[in-house]
Order: C-alpha cells, then structure tokens, then sequence
C-alpha cells in the first residue's frame, strides 16, 4: 500500500502511454496527472483519439501504462501481479461499456449476476442480489428477460446494475450515452448518480455528450494524450 | 462461471447445433466404418473361431489364410499322430464345391468333411437335427444362411422356400440329403456353409491325390497348444499354429493383400476430417463471435484460468454429446441392419474406445484454436 492523498479513489501521477514502434509509434498518453476524489462523478472528455479511453483502460487496470504511476485506491495496479491485478479489478471496479456487452444468451438477472460469479458467489446467492441490484435500478420485473427483449435504456440499466451488483468502489463508463436518446441518456445518468455514487463509490464516464456535462462533479478535458484541464460543469465555456 | 459457460453455448441454437452435428457425424462415421471392418474382417476367420475345440492347426506351410486349400497327405495325419504330447488329432476337409439348384444355377458352397468318427469341428449351434445325423447316408448339414438364402428353393409365387431336413441337394454330381440345420459365423464370401463327413466330402470333391486340408490338433494336459504347434512343426514338417495364431495369420491376409483397410481407412479418416472441419471451425467462429464476451468478463475479474475453463467445459460438452449420439446411432444402425441383411458389423469397445479418442482429439484442437484467441486477449478491447 502506498501513502494516497486522503478521500483520493484514483491518483495519476505522470502516466504515458505509447502504442506500436518506429513509423506506426502513437502516443495516446503523454505524462498525464489526475486525481478522482472518493464518491466523485468525472466526466473526461475530449475529442476522438485525444486518450480517454486508454486512459480508463489504465485506470481500471486492463491496460498497462508505459510510464509513469497509477493508483487505485492506494493500491499501484502496474506494481501488482496479474493474478492479483484481475483479483482486485473483480472486486473493487465496476464496468459500464458503451454497447452495454450484456451475453445475449443469459437472462437480465444472469447478466447483472456474471461478476459475483466471477467472484465465486454461488449461483443463487448471485441471483437474488443480481434480483436487488435490478431493484435498484428500476427494472426488478425485467430479470427474467433476455437482453433482446429490452430496449436500449433498459439495457444500460442492466449494465449499470451488473456494474453495481459486487458493490465496488470505482465504476468506470465507457460513453454509457452514446448508444442512446436524449431523454433516456438522461435518466440513465440521473440513475447513475442516484444509484452509483451512493456509500462513497467513484465515478468515471468517458464521453462525447455535452448534454451530460451538467451531471458531473468535475470534468477533465483531454487533448492529444494530456488533460489540459479540470473544470466544473458551471465553469465549462 | 461453468453455467455462463454452458448457457453461451447452448443458447446459440444454431452454432450450437452445428458443433454437435459435426461432432455427432464424425463420431457415427468413424464407429460405423470401423465396425464395418471389424465385422468383415471377423468373418475371414470364423470357421475357426467356431471349431472350438482343436488347439492346434497342421497343415501345408505355404498356406497363408483359411481359405488358402493346400492339400496334405493322408499320411500326414498319422504323423502327427505320432508326434508327442498330441491327445488327439483328426483330419479336415476344406473345399469349394458346386451345388446345383433346381433352377439349373450353380452355387458354389464352403464345404466342410468332418472326422467320421469323432464329428470334431462341427457347428456348436444346431437349429434343426442333430451332428450324428450326419452319419446317415448322403447327410449334409447346412447353415441357417444358406439354407434361407442362396440354397433356398422358388415357390410357384417367387417366393424362397428355406431348405430344411430332408431337402435334398445335388453336390458336384453327387446327391446329399439335408440333416440339419446349423448356425455358424457368416463366411467372408457369404457362401452357404456345408458339413459332412471327411469320407463323403471327398467323394463329392473332384478327384485329386491330396485332399486333407488341415489337421485339428488337441494338446494333451500339460502341454501348452504353443508348445505342441513347435513339436507339430518341428517333427513332420507342416506348419502348426495356435487357434489364436491362425486367426491372426488369416487376418493379416486380408489386411496386407485386398484393399479394404485402405477403403475403410478412407472412410474413417473422411468422418474424422469432416468432424473436425464441421466441429472446429463451428467452434472457433463460435469463440471468435463471443470474443467481445470472453474480453467483458476479462475485464470484470475473469482469470485466464476461468476463461480456460469454461471454453474446455463447452467443448467437453458437445464432444460428449456429439460421440454419444454419433456412437450410439451407430450401434442402432448396426443392430437394424446387421439383423436384416448381410452387413458385416462388429462394435467391441475397442472401437468405442478409438472413436472417443479421435472425438477428444478433434475437440481438443478445436478447443485450442479457441483457447488461443481467449488466452491472447486484451481486455482493454472491451472499450473499443
């Protein structure tokens, strides 16, 4: 464990991040230095290619940075094993992905249920939380439904809940908007800040959607590879 | 996770039923051909295997196969009479021989000329009479098979009349009266099977000086049918072998100069490479679609170790599935037809045993190729 900034969930100190060799080298992450505060929403924003998702990509511990030191709750994810690293992303990071991957061949309640299955939770103890986490979000009737049975917002709802289900203290978002309207994109982040950032947990969304700026704490934006600023929503020309 | 595992799997019906079909296919194909072979293949030697009671086998040493006649002398037989540790040893007829039918066609019979004293090598099995009507003039026992086949007489409608006691043949020239009615193991060339005495079966066969084709052999207490078979060969000269040996000898004949482990090799090999082209690639695209999956539940704490196994569990699946409903529709369809026609099958668990083999090999690659992508995969493409 390493001395963290008191109340920080994330801490980035430096952080780069280069893909490829030679002619074909990009660098996505140019010394970037963030700090998430503990039951925070950040936006981080930026346009396409600018590194905000391999920036979460290191955040969450799927990628690893080339330089530079990320920590997560105190914790430095490059320092650790990968066993250890797949073990501390399965119990402390909670995912929502921009087309929501839910398996289409489980039910809604299987769905949300897949990380404390991970965990090891036996499959029924995993049903009736994987049942409350849906509660939560609104869609308790739908845990018998395949993900083609629902509707878009109601499948960000079940990605949300799976996100929420092992209670983690970070949950990362991945343009959770992106494949939505604009009324349902509003109460899936009405949902995710009701929902996701009670007991203190932390929240990064990765997105494009200025209309969902006002949601946020604070909003970092990137351009080519660095934050060149933090703001909040008031505070955003 | 083996439930997410197996719930991927089967909820894709059609991919699903495609791996099991390749699998299944492969599977019938390979347990069908092979006890084909088998079956055919036993054949070659059954008459031995049904002259139960002899250990040993003298006879000319160029013979290569049963079938393969090269008359002795009859004094050979005393010969080996003679030979130490010999309990009893008889003499045996062999020979292909023309049984004309009512309708003026020929057909030829497998022939069989019995110790007249002792009956030994007889059929174990009697359906109609008994072996000692054998001594009544001009009896003949024949086989089941030919009896209500190819020895069977034409009603006035068309329809075969199985020849029974008391139905009378004409054998090269000669008239011989059926005795009985027998089960054997078919012959390879399915010809009826003809028993009689060894005196009688020489009269019905064409004058020749030599006309003993085998001697039966049976080793006093003591004495091993290995151990007598080199005392048979070292002392008179012939070539004796065990029952077993005999068996093989034939065997190996068939195997080395017709084409047929070719022509089933072929068969067998075909069912394996469709299996694994149907089965492999079925569950590789399978894994491949799955990938964004496989890469999610990385993402979300699955270790390698899990993914791993949930991929052998799917795969375990369908190749259980896929060899037992490909084996036992084999056995089905050799229980149908085997019983009803002239197909040759025979499924020991060699066999059974073999095909599983060749299933686990085809699931395995097509477990690998996946394991490989899955192992490769970067979570981090869950945000692409």
């Amino acid at each position: 464990m390493t001395p963290v900034a008191a109340g920080l969930a994330v801490e980035l100190h430096g952080v780069t991040k280069t893909y490829g060799s030679g002619d074909a080298k990009v660098t996505a992450l140019r010394g970037v230095d963030l700090d998430v505060r503990a039951g925070e929403l950040l936006m981080l924003v930026g346009p396409s290619g600018c590194g905000k998702t391999t920036l979460i990509s290191v955040i969450a511990g799927i990628l690893d940075q080339d330089d530079g030191e990320c920590f997560v709750f105190g914790e430095n994810l490059n320092g650790m094993r990968d066993r250890d690293r797949v073990n501390y992303r399965g119990r402390n990071i909670g995912f929502v992905f921009q087309s929501f991957n839910l398996i289409p061949t489980l039910t809604a309640a299987d769905n949300v249920a897949v990380p404390l299955l991970i965990l090891g939770t036996p499959r029924r103890e995993a049903i009736r939380r994987a049942t409350e986490a849906l509660d939560r979000v609104g869609i308790g009737d739908r845990g018998g439904s395949m993900p083609w049975e629902l509707s878009g917002g109601q499948q960000q709802r079940v990605a949300i809940a799976r996100s929420l289900v092992h209670r983690p203290r970070l949950i990362v978002c991945d343009e959770p908007t992106s494949a939505l309207d604009h009324q349902t994109g509003h109460k899936v982040l009405e949902l995710l800040r009701e929902v996701a950032l009670a007991d203190g947990r932390s929240l990064i969304i990765v997105t494009h959607d200025a209309r969902i700026f006002s949601f946020a704490d604070r909003i970092a934006k990137m351009d080519d590879g660095r934050i060149v600023e933090v703001v909040t929503p008031s505070e955003l020309k | 996770m083996i439930y997410v595992a197996l719930k991927m799997l089967t909820g894709d019906r059609g991919k699903y039923f495609g791996i099991l079909f390749g699998l299944t296919i492969a599977s019938f194909l390979i347990t069908q051909q092979m006890s084909i072979f088998v079956g055919l293949m036993t054949r070659t030697y059954g008459f031995i295997t049904d002259s139960g009671l002899a250990d040993v086998w003298a006879m000319d040493p160029k013979v290569q196969f049963i079938d393969d006649i090269k008359p002795l002398q009859d004094t050979q037989l005393l010969r080996v009479r003679g030979v130490e540790g010999v309990e009893w040893a008889v003499p045996l007829y062999k020979g292909i021989l023309k049984a004309r039918l009512d309708n003026g066609n020929f057909q030829a019979c497998n022939v069989i000329g019995l110790d007249d004293a002792t009956l030994i090598g007889g059929p174990a099995t009697m359906l109609q009479g008994r072996l000692e009507d054998l001594r009544r003039a001009d009896g003949i026992i024949i086989d089941q098979n030919g009896a209500e086949g190819k020895l069977a007489k034409r009603g006035p409608d068309g329809k075969p009349i199985p020849a029974r006691v008391g139905s009378t043949l004409e054998l090269n020239d000669h008239r011989a009266v059926v005795v009985g009615i027998c089960r054997v193991s078919r012959t390879f060339q399915s010809q009826p099977v003809v028993y009689t005495t060894y005196t009688r079966a020489t009269t019905f066969a064409p004058m020749e000086r030599k006309l003993l084709s085998f001697i039966q052999v049976k080793a006093k207490p003591g004495l091993t049918p290995r151990q007598l078979a080199d005392r048979i060969a070292k002392h008179t000269g012939l070539a004796a072998y065990t029952k077993p040996e005999f068996e093989n000898i034939t065997i190996n004949y068939f195997m080395k100069y017709t084409g047929i482990p070719v022509n089933f090799g072929i068969a067998v090999l075909l069912g394996f490479l469709v299996g694994t082209a149907i089965a492999g690639q079925t569950f590789y695209n399978f894994t491949l679609e799955n990938l964004k999956y496989f890469a999610a539940l990385k993402a979300m704490g699955a270790t390698n170790l899990k993914l791993l196994v949930m991929v052998v569990v799917q795969a375990l699946l369908v190749g259980g599935l896929g060899y037992g409903l490909g084996t036992g529709a084999a056995a089905a369809f050799g229980n149908y037809f085997g019983t009803r026609t002239e197909l040759a099958f025979r499924l020991p668990w060699q066999i059974l045993a073999g095909t599983g083999a060749a299933i686990a090999v085809i699931c395995t690659f097509a477990a690998l190729l996946s394991l490989w992508k899955v192992v490769r995969l970067q979570p981090a493409v869950v945000f692409k």
